[in-house]
């Protein structure tokens, strides 16, 4: 039959040893994948880890301050913050990502921000609505428009005010305790420290705003847990710096904007940086990747806002600090600057540049 | 070389990366290939028009031999690089991953030279015209990997007056020796090569750029360098240095304009290795037959700069260089920034191809690349050499949003690979920014198609109504 | 208590307020449009595919109305929207009947060999442009489900496998699955073909079969079973003369791989025999 002719062909072709399967040996083939192939070695998990690693000197310092209630804030918000992403995640049958240690970082971020003696199942819950609404609700990790840890504290700030603003560090530890120009302080500010601030602005206090410069550096006693020392937070940010997981514009134009401000405005400068959780949040917060804009210009832009709205909500309004808000106010802007400041790519210029010389000879040879 | 150096040379250029350079085969001299008793010779080696066998099956062809060759302007000329008999013409893996129209030729070991090849008489005062037929006839291409025909470049339109040669030493590729190593060789010949590229495109100046990573390739290329308007100029150790376009910027802090030409901005750029190719053929009379290749890898047994005949099968030139170490994990055709991974590795050594890198199964050159993630860190945004922003690429691409890929300037990128080296969420982008170019392509073909339909109909529409 | 009270007057009233302002906004600053747009609206699909031709759904609706575009506007919609369309517009619906999606190929994990590891992105045109795609098969189906990530409809899916299947009921024939397609292995059928190739591999028959064992060996049985001359080998692969051919069978007899498959009539056409109306 004369249709057997092909078939024919290839059985003599099964016969001569190819056999369809032989190709079929996954251990022979070779791996294709697109350029590049090679990789550097830089991870997510690598970049959160070493911005942790900034952030231990400020968190043993603020744990060895605040005691033990103090560790337990820090605790339970990793704990709450770490839990939420993995829950949320596995709701969502999405590979669980919690050892790429951004929820760790989220977490930590936020008990820094708050005071040490809080009950419990508040940092828990900040560290829950942190990654629940600051995060998740977004998509996950880089999709989220404001830095979750903030989003966690300022939910606990509206929610319970008056732990969040009186619950601050006492401890006979602080070394400046010992002076007594401090004591006087404690006496006149009681309750809420930061208004100290407004104090000092308003000439009521006796004590000049460079008596607070010592405390402030090395040991404060009114902030959160995160915000003990000044001097931590640098040495963090001289990490972050020098393993280059930080634009230096960031903090130095944040920081920067608000000495210049408050200056104007008649604060003492050198105070106006110290005080309140600004270096912290110019240092850790406002560097967060995922909420600041991609180009150097951007960041400088978004910077200078996060210090103009810092300096207005502290001289103008109730709240007696504005970082927090500030920060989460320009995150709503990123997006924005995003779009409007671009890098040019290379070469448009010049394209541009010969498109109009083209465009004025024709002119100029049409008139 | 004083920091103060370093540190303008260094903010001239824009973004870029550092891989680790592993030039593994810097102190090994070039040596020859092996002598394949078969190639496959395919008929599209580069850029543009591919090839018309010249040659029939049964033919008797001699080294250097035309062997296919096409009509096209953009288009080069394909030669034997052995002597012996055509066995067959038909398709073959080709580095590319398609099968290529091929010819198969099995060798004789004669090597006779085909007839009327022979040294031109005093190329440096040659018409230009005929500098440009002879290389094209030679079938030089640009070696350094684009392989664009070089007889296109060295004719530009006569308003754009070239005023400096390039010539491109910077061999940013990690592993590739090749370059180095001619510098290092064949000084005098990429000097003559490139005189002769001057000559024929009427320039005054050569400059020939090396990175600052090769201090001996430096010494040798100024040693030989004689005073007539030829400089040596040095580059920072960045890659992507060797690009077309970040090398004009950095030499002569130019931008050629997006979608344009060196030669738009007075500069003509090319590699080291065709200026040798363009003074071996002036010199013998020799089209490009060879190339230097370059084998490294902890998945082959040696290392080796090697000149191997254009056609042996990389197989071949694995086991000359003592064969596989380990099971192969992945071949690499070029280098590992650029190159193109291959299936198989009875590919043929084609004119692109400067490099063969063979990894072991499990090295880090096997490993999967991430899924889409972006954590907006911002890294591929300050190492894009061409000011793009990669991040933005690689997600309107992941979404099929070709239409924003325009003002984005999609196809300015080069895709040399810094973003996606950078990232470390091990994004795809390079992948992803391939299929976006050819999504937004496509789509704005598309959409070119129905507007000149749409306007034809309304004109039909008009002729109607005057009809009327 | 009187606080609560205070609280709940004040807010109320406000509430009221700002209701009435909304209120003569609303007529106020009413724009006038076709109320035939929300009726459109609703006939079409509404998922802002992007078939037409059109940004959306309502700019298309809106072309509609304009009498730029025909009732059969909505691609992926198919014949029942042209009609609702139609029937909106007060016109008879004048479409053509459209065909439906054929991806020719059935090759999957297992059947079809691979010819390297693949690492990269899940899309088929990515995967396409390295090294011309990791199947052994140059002409086979990635099964990476580019198609089925642009259908509208949801008809087309990919089993663990990497079979892909067309759910020809669901199917509207809007044909943005074949422009995606980077090897060109989907074509639109008539709806009432039932015989079909499922292959487009134009390798030699010896070579085919090398990597693949549903592929066309191009041994020309069907094209000798055929008695309607219907089906030939062209480049190595079968097609089908879709004029001539009577859905007869003979060749799914012959086929020695496989390759010609009969598919199950769809619902509308199980309908249309059940009513044998059809003058």
């Amino acid at each position: 039959m004369p249709e057997k002719q092909p078939d024919s062909e290839l059985e003599k072709e099964q016969e001569a040893g190819v056999e369809p399967d032989e190709a079929r040996a996954e251990s022979r083939l070779l791996n294709i994948g697109v350029s590049p192939h090679i990789r550097d070695s830089s991870t997510t998990a690598g970049i959160m880890g070493w911005v942790i690693v900034a952030l231990l000197p400020i968190t043993a310092y603020g744990i060895y301050m605040g005691g033990v209630s103090a560790a337990i804030v820090v605790a339970m918000s990793i704990l709450g913050a770490v839990a939420t992403e993995a829950v949320i995640q596995r709701l969502r049958h999405e590979p669980v990502t919690v050892n790429d240690l951004s929820a760790v970082l989220t977490g930590l971020l936020l008990g820094l921000t708050l005071p040490p003696e809080l009950p419990f199942w508040m940092p828990l819950l900040g560290g829950i609505v942190a990654i629940a609404l600051g995060k998740q609700v977004f998509g996950g990790l880089g999709h989220n428009i404001f830095n979750p840890a903030l989003v966690g504290r300022a939910v606990l700030f509206v929610s319970y005010s008056k732990y969040m603003t009186t619950s601050y560090l006492f401890s006979p530890k602080a070394p400046v305790f010992a002076s007594q120009s401090i004591k006087s302080i404690n006496a006149i500010t009681t309750a809420t420290p930061l208004a100290a601030q407004g104090l000092v602005r308003k000439d009521e206090l006796t004590v000049a705003a460079s008596r607070y410069y010592g405390p402030l550096l090395v040991g404060n006693p009114w902030g959160c847990i995160g915000e003990v020392s000044a001097v931590l937070i640098l040495v963090g940010l001289a990490i972050l710096l020098y393993k280059g997981l930080v634009d230096w514009r960031i903090p130095v134009c944040y920081v920067g904007t608000v000495v210049v401000l408050s200056w104007i405005l008649g604060m003492d400068p050198l105070f106006a940086a110290l005080a309140g959780g600004l270096l912290f949040g110019a240092c850790f917060m406002a560097t967060d990747y995922v909420t600041n804009p991609m180009t150097a210009w951007g960041k400088v832009i978004f910077a200078v806002g996060c210090g103009i709205v810092t300096t207005v909500l502290r001289f103008y309004s109730n709240l007696p600090e504005g970082v927090m808000f500030a920060i989460l106010l320009m995150n709503g802007f990123t997006p924005l600057i995003d779009r409007y400041v671009k890098p040019v790519p290379y070469g448009v210029r010049a394209m541009r540049r010969a498109q109009a010389a083209a465009e004025a000879e024709q002119a100029g040879e049409a008139a | 070389m004083g920091w103060a150096d370093n540190l303008k040379r260094s903010l001239l250029v824009k973004g870029g990366v550092h891989p680790p350079a592993s030039k593994l085969a810097a102190g090994v001299k070039i040596s020859d290939g092996p002598k394949p008793k078969r190639v496959l010779i395919p008929l599209s080696q580069h850029v543009g028009a591919a090839c018309e066998p010249l040659v029939e099956k049964g033919d008797r062809v001699l080294l250097g031999q035309k062997i296919g060759d096409s009509d096209s302007y953009i288009s080069a000329p394909v030669h034997s690089s052995v002597s012996g008999e055509v066995t067959s013409i038909q398709r073959f893996p080709h580095p590319s991953g398609r099968d290529v129209l091929t010819v198969e030729i099995s060798s004789d070991g004669e090597d006779a030279p085909a007839p009327g090849l022979g040294p031109a008489p005093d190329p440096l005062s040659m018409e230009p015209g005929e500098i440009r037929r002879r290389v094209r006839e030679g079938g030089i291409v640009g070696l350094g990997g684009a392989v664009f025909p070089t007889h296109v470049k060295l004719s530009p339109p006569s308003d754009r007056p070239i005023e400096a040669v390039i010539v491109n030493g910077a061999e940013c590729e990690p592993f590739l020796t090749g370059d180095y190593r001619l510098m290092l060789e064949r000084g005098q010949d990429i000097i003559h090569g490139a005189r002769i590229i001057r000559r024929a495109v009427g320039a005054e100046r050569i400059i020939i750029a090396i990175e600052q990573t090769g201090p001996k390739a430096i010494a040798a290329m100024r040693e030989a360098v004689p005073d007539d308007g030829i400089e040596v100029f040095i580059l920072p150790g960045i890659y992507p240095q060797g690009a077309e376009k970040t090398l004009v910027k950095t030499v002569l802090g130019r931008e050629v304009p997006s979608g344009g030409l060196p030669m738009d901005v007075g500069a003509i750029v090319d590699n080291v290795g065709t200026c040798a190719a363009i003074s071996e053929l002036f010199l013998t009379g020799m089209p490009l037959t060879r190339r230097i290749v370059t084998v490294a890898g902890d998945g082959v047994a040696g290392r080796a700069n090697l000149e191997v005949r254009i056609g042996t099968v990389v197989r071949e030139v694995i086991d000359f260089c003592g064969g596989l170490s380990g099971d192969p994990g992945k071949v690499i055709l070029g280098g590992p920034m650029m190159g193109l991974a291959q299936y198989t590795m009875d590919v043929p050594v084609t004119k692109a191809t400067g490099g063969i890198l063979v990894f072991k199964k499990g090295s880090v050159f096997c490993e999967e690349p991430g899924h889409f993630s972006c954590i907006r860190c911002g890294r591929c945004v300050r190492r894009c050499p061409m000011n793009l922003r990669p991040y933005l690429l690689g997600s309107y691409s992941d979404a099929g949003m070709w239409d924003h890929l325009e003002d984005l300037y999609i196809n300015d990128c080069m895709e040399c690979g810094s973003c996606a080296y950078i990232c470390p969420t091990k994004n795809p982008l390079v992948q992803l920014i391939k299929v976006g170019k050819e999504g937004f392509n496509r789509r704005k073909r598309k959409m070119e198609a129905l507007a000149e339909k749409a306007s034809e109909e309304a004109e039909e529409k008009e002729n109607a109504g005057k009809t009327a | 208590m009187s606080l609560v009270w205070k609280a709940a007057l004040a807010l109320g009233a406000l509430a009221f307020f700002f209701g009435v302002l909304l209120a003569i906004a609303y007529l106020r600053f009413k724009v006038e449009t076709d109320p035939r747009l929300d009726e459109l609206l609703e006939a079409v699909l509404g998922s802002n595919c992007g078939a037409c031709g059109y940004p959306g759904c309502e700019p298309a609706c809106e072309a509609v109305l304009a009498g730029e575009a025909g009732v059969d506007v909505c691609v992926a919609g198919g014949q029942k929207c042209a009609e609702a369309v139609a029937r909106i517009m007060g016109v008879e619906a004048s479409m053509g009947e459209r065909g439906v999606a054929l991806v020719h190929c059935q090759g999957g994990l297992a059947e079809s060999a691979p010819k390297a590891v693949y690492h990269g992105i899940d899309s088929c045109a990515a995967a396409d442009k390295i090294a011309g795609g990791f199947k052994a098969c140059d002409y086979g189906c990635l099964g990476l489900g580019t198609c089925k990530s642009v259908c509208p409809v949801n008809a087309i899916t990919i089993d663990e496998d990497r079979r892909r299947q067309v759910d020809r009921d669901r199917c509207t024939g809007c044909g943005l699955c074949v422009d995606v397609c980077p090897r060109s292995l989907i074509e639109l059928v008539p709806r009432d073909q039932q015989v079909l190739v499922m292959c487009n591999s134009a390798d030699k028959g010896a070579k085919a079969k090398k990597v693949c064992s549903v592929c066309c060996i191009a041994c020309k049985k069907c094209e000798k079973a055929c008695e309607f001359d219907a089906i030939k080998v062209v480049d190595n692969c079968a097609r089908i003369d879709f004029e001539k051919c009577t859905q007869c069978g003979k060749c799914i007899e012959v086929c020695p791989t496989d390759v010609l498959v009969r598919v199950e009539p769809t619902a509308a056409q199980r309908k249309k025999s059940k009513a044998p109306t059809a003058a």
